[in-house]
C-alpha cells in the first residue's frame, strides 16, 4: 500500500503533464493553449519538489528542536521556474492580443483559413 | 487537481477555464505545503493563482470568451499524449523510493547547505540562503528573463497603441 502511495505521486505528476500536453496539442484556442502550458509547467514543479520531501522532515527553515529538513535545493530551482513560467505566459498573452488585433480571432484554425484566403 | 485538469480540458467557456486554472494553482500550492516547500507554495499562490489569473482575465477582456468546438477528432494528439505518458510511467519504475533521506538527490549538496548556511549567510531560511547567496547567479539570470519578457510585452503592446494613434490621426485629417 505504501509503495502504491509513493508511486501515486509520480502518476499524478504524469497525468498533469499529459493533460497539459493534450490541451496544448489538441485545442486550437490560444488562451486555452496557454493555460495548458501553465499546467504542463506546474506538473514539472511537482516532479522536482516531491523527490525532495523527506518523510518525517520539516520545511528547510533552521529552528531548534528540528533535525530532519527536506531538501532545499529543488525549492530554490522551482522558485526560479515559477517566475520564469509567468514571464513566458505574459509574453504569450501579449502575442495573443496582437494576433487578435491582426486577425480578429484567437483560434488556430481560423487564423490558418484567413492566411489561406 | 486531476479533476480540475479534466474540467479544464472539457470546458469551452474560457472564463471557466481561467477560473479552474486559479483553483488548480491554489490546489498546487496546498500540495506544495504538504511537501514542505512553503516558499514555493507562497510563490505559486501569489504568482500562479494571482498574477496569471489576472493576466488571463485581462486578455479575455480584450479578446473573446468562447472557444470554438474542435474541427476534427483529436486522434494524433491523443496518441502522442498516451505514448508520452506510457514512457514516463515506465520511467517512474526506476526512480528511488519516496521520502527516504538516503536517496541520491538528498545526498548531493543539500546537506552542505543545511549544515553551513546559518554560519555562512546568517539566514535561518535555507531556501533564501541558497537563492540569494549560493546560487545568486541563477537569480540574476531569472531577473534577466523577467526583464526581457517585460520588454517584449511592452514592445508588442506599444506598437498597437502607436498604430491606433495613427488611425485616429488619419480619421481626424479626413474630417
Amino acid at each position: 500500500m505504501n509503495e502504491f502511495l509513493a508511486d501515486l505521486n509520480y502518476w499524478v505528476t504524469i497525468f498533469l503533464l499529459v493533460g497539459g500536453l493534450y490541451i496544448i496539442t489538441a485545442h486550437g484556442n490560444m488562451v486555452k493553449k496557454l493555460v495548458g502550458l501553465a499546467i504542463f509547467q506546474s506538473s514539472v514543479y511537482l516532479l522536482f519538489i516531491s523527490p525532495g520531501k523527506i518523510l518525517g522532515g520539516t520545511a528547510p527553515i533552521i529552528a531548534p528542536g528540528f533535525d530532519v529538513y527536506s531538501n532545499p535545493l529543488p525549492h530554490v530551482l522551482i522558485l526560479t521556474a515559477i517566475v520564469v513560467g509567468v514571464a513566458t505566459i505574459a509574453l504569450g498573452l501579449a502575442i495573443v492580443v496582437r494576433i487578435h488585433e491582426a486577425y480578429g480571432t484567437i483560434e488556430d484554425d481560423e487564423v490558418h483559413d484567413l492566411e489561406a484566403d | 487537481m486531476v479533476v480540475t485538469v479534466i474540467g479544464i480540458i472539457r470546458a469551452h467557456n474560457l472564463f471557466a477555464v481561467v477560473m479552474l486554472g486559479g483553483i488548480y494553482s491554489f490546489l498546487m500550492a496546498t500540495v506544495l505545503v504538504v511537501l514542505d516547500a512553503v516558499d514555493v507554495a507562497m510563490t505559486e499562490a501569489a504568482v500562479g493563482a494571482g498574477m496569471s489569473t489576472v493576466l488571463l482575465l485581462a486578455v479575455l477582456h480584450l479578446t473573446r470568451t468562447r472557444e470554438a468546438p474542435l474541427r476534427h477528432a483529436p486522434v494524433i494528439p491523443l496518441l502522442i499524449c498516451l505514448l508520452t505518458g506510457g514512457a514516463l510511467v515506465y520511467g517512474t519504475l526506476d526512480l528511488p523510493p519516496f521520502g527516504q533521506p538516503d536517496n541520491p538527490q538528498n545526498l548531493h549538496v543539500a546537506p552542505y547547505y543545511l549544515e553551513n548556511s546559518i554560519e555562512e549567510t546568517k539566514s535561518p531560511n535555507v531556501v533564501t540562503a541558497v537563492l540569494a547567496s549560493y546560487r545568486g547567479f541563477d537569480t540574476l539570470g531569472e531577473v534577466a528573463v523577467i526583464f526581457s519578457a517585460g520588454i517584449g510585452v511592452l514592445i508588442l503592446l506599444s506598437r498597437r497603441r502607436r498604430r491606433e494613434m495613427v488611425v485616429e490621426d488619419e480619421g481626424r485629417s479626413r474630417k
